[in-house]
């Protein structure tokens, strides 16, 4: 496969699983917003904006409105969710053969969905059906992604640009909530807590809160909220599954194009899955949850730099001699 | 045929002297236009060697009429159009370097912002070829690679939709980002081959069209089976007067353009563009023929919910490669806009399926 079409594969699905978090992110801050003081909900809003990394603009008063018009809308902001899905439609189209008709034909369509919505301008922006459409559409995509394309390198590159950025996003936004809510919990049961909601939510972004409930039953407590969404091995919005993912597409593009798996990529992705296989949640906590999540997510750059070096951005010379 | 036409013609490319290329074959591909004359014989109006395009929307058109009318398919007896990239794939698997029998074949396009683009991965699709850009490939020792994951991958076979111009910096225009450094060197060493050959636009030159008739006859002993329109040359001082004093009733074109540019029809142009051409002639009289205007036929066309006639011609495609291969249909080219004689898609021109019927 052409270095440049995995390439554009893999920033295609990076793009789209960053649209659908952040997505996801707004639908659930909407309704949460709902059963909150404005006190509470205002600090809630810098944190989805950090966690998205959206640039903050003025000082401090921002309303839902404004902060759906950035983080959804917005051009500037290059993380924006239309961003996003123009980033991803033009990464398609430049591979546009490598893509089937029925891929093409979802994600020109949300496209078309997106464009029209911003251009009528006719949009209410405490809708959280908009967002709801975007998470369905690209969940669609990925769907039809799974169901009609050959999975063969192009098609793990997919996987990588997908899980890998989930894995960022994931960790990037236990970071922040972790920072912010951890320490205001006492010793009383989180149903009591001023921050409950906000733990709900956080489950929530994740799409994780019924398969939480499935394996810790509905009681909320950080240390297992922390150990499901960074450690669970079978929740597929988890760092480690998605690492796990990320590994396995690497391994099966190692054995498609005959890449010895000492490569450094290799040794970088082994050794994150493995520490995370490993890992026990209350030694994590006690020795610093921040700065774990973020030599994860040190770690995640670091995997993305190796595999351009392996697979796209390689020096001539080098394969010349070998 | 005077020589020095093809010396000065805008597509010769003296750096194809002394190259040989395999099986002799230069052309792969050829989109002719032709025409339908009041007399309902055909007529070709202009030939296209360098780099026809079209092909995509001919299949495209008869996936739609399938769709919109199935059941005329059964009853007409229409023959198929599905086998047109096997055939363009076996056409250039034919012309493989050194007889090769696994060339690996790629599309070369100049990428998303060509207006072909569609095309290029519409029939990468087909053929289930690579379609490459000049980024993606690399020259070592006269050997052309593509850059992979799996590392270099050598490529024998480039099917270009790129213009001579464009495609190697070193040779030709030194502004092209589009094209491959080196890529030349490695055609004339034989390593590569690409179709169709550098140089091949020479015999789209619109004065090199006037001596096809006389080609015919002289290489081949044979008359042509369909006949040219009649051409004046402005380079030949008597037939330059005639145009010079109809500029009002002919088709003027300049030689080395494509695409509906550099044309100017008479009977529907202003005093201002035929002294315009006026001039342009008599600067560089080499550069310009003129055709009488022909009344392209018409076909009925469904506009804003009714039928009406417009203009149309026929580009049927030739491939040419071990064997010969000519795909029963073609694209009907159409002039949308209503009196128009310009059906080129670049100046808002459509095309309509064309079935060939199977006896």
């Amino acid at each position: 496969m052409l270095s440049r079409v995995a390439d554009n594969l893999y920033w295609m699905s990076r793009y789209l699983e960053r649209a659908e978090h952040g997505a996801r992110l707004l639908a659930v801050h909407l309704n949460l917003v709902l059963d909150q003081e404005e006190e509470t909900a205002a600090l809630r809003r810098h944190r989805v904006l950090s966690a998205l990394y959206a640039p903050e603009d003025g000082d401090g008063a921002l309303s839902d409105a404004h902060m759906v018009q950035m983080v959804a809308f917005q051009l500037e902001n290059a993380n924006s969710i239309v961003n996003c899905i123009r980033a991803a439609r033009e990464n398609a189209r430049q591979v546009r053969e490598q893509i089937n008709l029925e891929m093409w034909q979802e994600l020109n369509q949300l496209y078309l969905y997106l464009r029209n919505i911003n251009l009528v301008g006719k949009r209410d922006d405490g809708d959280v059906g908009f967002f709801e459409e975007v998470i369905e559409r690209i969940q669609l995509f990925q769907g039809v992604t799974d169901a009609t394309m050959n999975h063969g390198q192009g098609w793990q590159f997919i996987q990588i640009g997908r899980f890998l950025e989930r894995a960022l996003s994931t960790a990037h936004l236990l970071a922040i909530e972790f920072d912010a809510l951890a320490q205001h919990v006492g010793g009383r049961t989180l149903a009591d807590e001023p921050t409950y909601l906000e733990w709900l939510g956080l489950l929530k972004a994740c799409a994780a809160f019924e398969a939480y409930s499935k394996v810790y039953t509905f009681d909320l407590q950080p240390s297992h909220i922390a150990e499901f969404l960074l450690l669970n091995e079978e929740f597929p919005r988890s760092v480690n599954f998605s690492i796990i993912s990320v590994q396995n597409a690497l391994n099966a593009v190692a054995e498609a194009t005959e890449t010895h798996k000492g490569t450094r990529v290799y040794r970088l992705s082994g050794r994150l899955r493995s520490s995370l296989e490993y890992a026990d949640i209350g030694e994590i906590m006690s020795s610093g949850f921040g700065d774990y999540l973020a030599d994860v997510q040190r770690q995640c750059l670091a995997i993305h730099d190796a595999i351009y070096q392996v697979y796209v951005t390689y020096p001539v010379e080098e394969k010349l001699a070998s | 045929m005077p020589h020095d036409l093809v010396f000065s013609s805008k597509h010769y490319r003296r750096e194809m002297r002394g190259v040989t290329v395999p099986r002799d074959v230069y052309v792969a591909l050829i989109g002719t236009d032709l025409i339908r004359l009041p007399s309902g014989e055909f007529a070709v109006l202009e030939d296209n060697l360098r780099v026809p395009s079209g092909a995509s929307y001919m299949l495209g058109n008869r996936r739609v009429m399938k769709r919109v009318f199935p059941r005329l398919f059964n009853a007409i007896n229409v023959r198929p159009l599905d086998s047109y990239g096997q055939n363009l794939l076996e056409t250039l698997r034919s012309l493989a370097p050194q007889g090769q029998s696994e060339p690996n074949i790629v599309l070369l396009s100049p990428g998303v912002f060509n207006s072909a683009y569609f095309e290029h991965t519409f029939l990468a699709r087909q053929m289930g070829i690579q379609l490459v850009e000049g980024r993606d490939l690399v020259i070592h020792d006269n050997v052309v690679y593509m850059r992979t994951t799996s590392g270099l991958q050598r490529v024998d076979v480039i099917y270009r939709r790129i213009d001579d111009d464009f495609i190697d910096p070193v040779v030709f225009r030194k502004d092209s980002v589009l094209g491959v450094p080196g890529i030349f060197n490695a055609y004339r060493s034989g390593n590569v081959t690409l179709a169709n050959a550098p140089g091949t636009g020479v015999a789209d030159d619109k004065a090199v069209y006037a001596y096809v008739p006389k080609i015919i006859r002289y290489y081949l002993d044979e008359d042509p089976i369909l006949p040219n329109v009649e051409t004046f040359l402005c380079e030949d001082d008597a037939q330059r007067d005639h145009v010079l004093a109809n500029l009002d009733k002919l088709v003027v074109k300049a030689v080395g353009e494509s695409g509906g540019y550099g044309m100017l029809i008479g009977p529907q142009s202003t005093k201002e563009q035929q002294a315009e051409f006026r001039d342009a002639v008599l600067a560089a009289p080499r550069s310009y023929v003129a055709q009488p205007t022909i009344a392209l036929s018409t076909a009925p066309c469904y506009i804003d919910q009714r039928f009406e006639p417009r203009h149309v011609d026929l580009r049927p495609f030739v491939m040419h490669g071990a064997n010969t291969v000519v795909p029963p249909g073609g694209l009907t080219r159409v002039a949308l806009r209503k009196g128009s004689l310009v059906v080129n898609s670049s100046q808002g021109g459509g095309s309509k399926d064309t079935w060939i019927l199977a006896r």
